[in-house]
């Protein structure tokens, strides 16, 4: 229990100390400590069980999938769409709405040119919002050019969150597509996208989330939720890199047009012409990343053994605890709103000291942290920051980890004080 | 690995930087940043009738040691020529630090070298045009 490590509270109730035991490279000292990992939001470590499920796929029944008839091909295939299941599974989704692709970067990428770009027309607009990675940016941004559509983004509140009030004053019967976050990379904060989806809705707007960082930490369901699209990265949730998963709607599925075309997206083919395979295959041309996709199952069902509702009890309190110890840092500014409305992400700068010297003096006491615009560079113009450091938390993260990054950080301050 | 990256020397220059500012009628002045994150460095060169530098002054934000390099810059370039200067490298950059760079900060310690290089390019194509 996290109770017994520290201060952390019991809320969540992860025994953090046997969960870190699944973990094995912290058990790496990186200059001579013991690893604290913070850099989740990045990407996070992955457990034996995902580890061990593309060894296996390698090493026991390694094959193409679809369309085999030996057995090592039914296993893969099996396997695979079980993955596919069980992903589904994790967000209240049914597997046939479920599409595999490299990550969420190339999901959303396939909305805005499969979706987006067929279903919009010039004048149509779509909402973004100020706080959007690039990847939930940028592909709106050239759809919007190519197809002479409207950008607009909702602006945020004061606290770093979104704001509503002007979200209602921007949606409008011209409103076609808001593409939200459902958690800042940056800020941390969580939207209240239920809501939004709701008042997209009545505007009669498709909404496209970006989930890479919810999926991982909040128990999802997009039914609940109501959303049209939800793209995240298996890397972010214990997975392997290089696989993601777009959930649609399934009469968006039906509406979108596949970017790829090639084996296993096909019904059948003749030299003049072809016709597409039901989705979800429509969208998986060419061979997937096999033994990645099986291990995004493995990933998810790591997550639902544990339990989202366990996992993001264990970090809302972590947050609580980190808010209080950072805050006691002199000259420490933490961006974005207080702990009841964010997630386990922590972006700061500490006066006197640049983001990337922050870092390095944590990493020279094995706190591993990023530093940058992490990929959202309107939020930071907005915050009047050009970079900031960021500590994001997961399952194995407990309270001596915060105390590590709080000493990192009093260590930074005497590197830099003035002599 | 971080008291060694933050040597006194190098903070120093950092704290207290040194031709810190513009210069009025400067022959050469250039500007440029780091995309990846965001580090800015100017410098401003004034050159005597020999054609060596007789003052260099830089202004910036970043990290300790995109800045402090920028610093150490302004004092190394002194009395040089524009060739002197051209023919200065990553080598050059990391004697006047005194440490070893990872690939990532190595890109902060040479932004000010190429910023000045550039600049120096930039003086010489327009002085060719004249």
């Amino acid at each position: 229990m996290v109770a017994k490590n520290g201060p952390a509270g019991t809320a969540g109730g992860l025994d953090v100390a046997r969960l870190k035991q699944d973990f094995p490279i912290l058990r790496r000292m990186v200059h001579g400590k013991p690893l604290v990992y913070l850099d989740n939001a990045a990407t996070s470590q992955k457990p034996v069980a995902v580890i061990r499920a593309l060894v296996d796929y390698y090493e026991r029944y390694n094959a193409n999938v679809h369309r085999g008839i030996h057995t090592l091909a039914e296993e893969a295939t099996a396997a695979y769409e079980a993955a596919r299941a069980k992903v589904a599974a994790l967000i209240g989704a049914s597997p046939d709405e479920v599409v595999f692709t490299r990550g969420t970067t190339e999901a959303l990428n396939l909305v805005a040119y499969g979706w987006a770009r067929k279903h919009l027309r010039p004048g149509d607009e779509i909402l973004v919002t100020l706080m959007e990675h690039h990847s939930n940016l940028v592909p709106w941004q050239r759809v919007a050019k190519e197809r002479g559509l409207r950008l607009r983004a909702v602006p945020l509140t004061e606290d770093g969150r979104l704001d509503l009030e002007a979200l209602d004053g921007l949606l409008t019967e011209r409103t076609r597509l808001i593409a939200v976050t459902h958690m800042s990379n940056v800020l941390g904060t969580v939207t209240p996208l239920a809501e939004i989806a709701r008042r997209a809705r009545a505007a009669g707007a498709v909404v496209v989330a970006d989930g890479a960082q919810s999926v991982p930490h909040l128990p999802v369901d997009v039914r609940a939720l109501g959303v049209d699209f939800l793209a995240f990265s298996a890397h972010k949730m214990l997975g392997p890199t290089g696989v993601g998963a777009l959930y649609a709607r399934r009469e968006r599925l039906e509406e979108m047009e596949p970017l790829l075309g090639g084996g296993g997206m096909i019904r059948r083919v003749d030299i003049e012409d072809a016709t597409w395979a039901d989705p979800p295959a429509r969208f998986e041309a060419g061979t997937p990343d096999i033994a990645g996709v099986i291990a995004f199952g493995a990933a998810a069902d790591y997550l639902r053994g544990i339990g989202m509702e366990a996992v993001a009890a264990h970090e809302r309190e972590l947050v609580r605890y980190a808010w209080e110890r950072l805050r006691e840092v002199p000259g420490l500014t933490i961006y974005g709103p207080g702990p009841e409305h964010r997630g386990g992400v922590f972006s700061f700068t500490l006066e006197g000291v640049h983001a990337h010297d922050v870092a390095q003096v944590a990493d020279g006491e094995g706190v591993a942290i990023r530093a940058g615009h992490h990929c959202a560079q309107p939020l930071h113009a907005h915050l009047g920051v050009p970079a900031t450091a960021r500590a994001s938390f997961y399952i194995y993260n407990d309270a001596g980890d915060v105390d590590r990054l709080v000493r990192a950080l009093h260590a930074a301050r005497e590197v830099f004080a003035r002599p | 690995m971080s008291s060694d990256l933050y040597r006194e020397q190098i903070l120093d220059h950092y704290r207290y930087p040194r031709n810190y500012g513009s210069l009025e009628g400067a022959d050469i002045s250039h500007e440029d940043q780091n995309p990846l994150c965001g580090d800015q460095v100017r410098f401003e060169v004034c050159l005597d009738e020999h054609g060596r530098v007789a003052r260099a002054a830089f202004s910036g934000r970043g990290c300790a040691i995109s800045q402090a390099t920028a610093s150490m810059l302004t004092e190394a370039v002194q009395g040089k020529t524009l060739d002197e200067i051209k023919a200065m490298d990553q080598k050059t950059v990391l004697e006047l630090l005194g440490i070893s760079l990872s690939p990532v900060r190595l890109k902060c310690a040479l932004l000010p070298l190429k910023v000045l290089q550039a600049g120096i390019h930039r003086y010489e194509n327009e002085a060719a045009g004249r």
